[in-house]
């Protein structure tokens, strides 16, 4: 049998929902940003694979991929920043000591 | 199965191991190496599918610039050969169910539905054809995301300076938790001043 739509999907389910386990598991927050960035890519496998197989005479899932990689480039930055500035205000990026704006 | 799909299959496992090994792994340093392994096999996808302008978009931007990006971080903020620790059992199980029903119930939904491709013919995904169509003004193009992108981007760069910027100043210190330290003798010493000007 060859490859078609299907398989390609059942790969980018399963790489979302590994996303998903990592992001609800994980108390670190760059490890949860890498859970993210799982996610994400995911999605542009969806995406790609759409326009491959069912919308070839298009090339606007193509577009969204290079958005989403864009907006994705843009979202690690500025989160690693944030989360630089936090280990310097609390020497832990762990997300249970990140508490202060809780109560 | 011919040499088309063992490499579909080849692929398929390195991202969804590499994957997994980058979510539970608890050497932080591995888990962004791993991380590196399927997003290379994402770019070996997109490169399978004939899409190669994109897998060539995922190596620089995800391999050559988020995880770079990812692991200078974890240098700046950990002792990076130090394990994690390991997450609750509780929250592991319960994390574990609810991903695995969701993606059996994605899964089977997938299984179900017909898909039916368009009848016009195909437009080559080249990157001549990429360009024209982004950089267009009519109907289909492009250009005023491309804009609003670029102004997206110079928003976060300017953000990530001000955010991650070492501020000296004493409301920093207060910010941090603790107290800021007057000399006792500070009252004193401008009295002298005083004094002396006078």
């Amino acid at each position: 049998m060859g490859i078609g739509l299907t398989q390609i999907l059942f790969v980018s389910t399963a790489l979302f929902f590994i996303g998903v386990y990592g992001f609800l598991t994980r108390r670190n927050m760059i490890t949860m940003l890498m859970a993210i960035e799982l996610i994400l890519n995911s999605i542009n496998i969806n995406f790609i694979a759409f326009n491959k197989y069912l919308y070839a005479d298009k090339l606007d899932g193509l577009f969204f991929t290079v958005f989403i990689i864009t907006i994705a480039a843009a979202e690690a930055a500025v989160a690693i920043a944030i989360i630089i500035n936090l280990y310097r205000s609390y020497k832990s990026i762990d997300i249970e000591d990140a508490d202060t704006m809780k109560y | 199965m011919n040499a088309s799909t063992v490499i579909f299959y080849i692929l398929a496992a390195l991202i969804l191991g590499g994957a997994i090994l980058s979510v539970t792994s608890r050497k932080i340093f591995r888990a962004a190496i791993y991380l590196l392994f399927s997003l290379i096999g994402i770019a070996g996808l997109y490169f399978y599918l004939n899409y190669e302008f994109i897998a060539a978009v995922q190596v620089i931007v995800y391999v050559g610039g988020i995880v770079v990006l990812i692991i200078f971080s974890v240098f700046l903020t950990h002792e990076s050969g130090k394990d994690m620790k390991k997450p609750a059992l509780g929250r592991a199980l319960f994390s574990f169910l609810a991903a695995a029903f969701a993606c059996a119930l994605t899964m089977s939904l997938i299984m179900k539905q017909q898909f039916i491709p368009t009848p016009n013919a195909a437009i080559e995904p080249s990157v001549n054809n990429i360009g024209t169509q982004m950089l267009s003004t009519t109907q289909f193009g492009y250009i005023l995301p491309f804009e609003v992108v670029s102004m997206l981007l110079l928003a976060a760069m300017i953000g990530c300076i001000v955010i991650a910027i070492k501020v000296k100043a004493p409301e920093n210190i207060i910010a941090a938790g603790h107290e800021l330290k007057v000399p006792d003798d500070i009252n004193e010493e401008i009295e002298e001043q005083i004094n002396a000007s006078l």
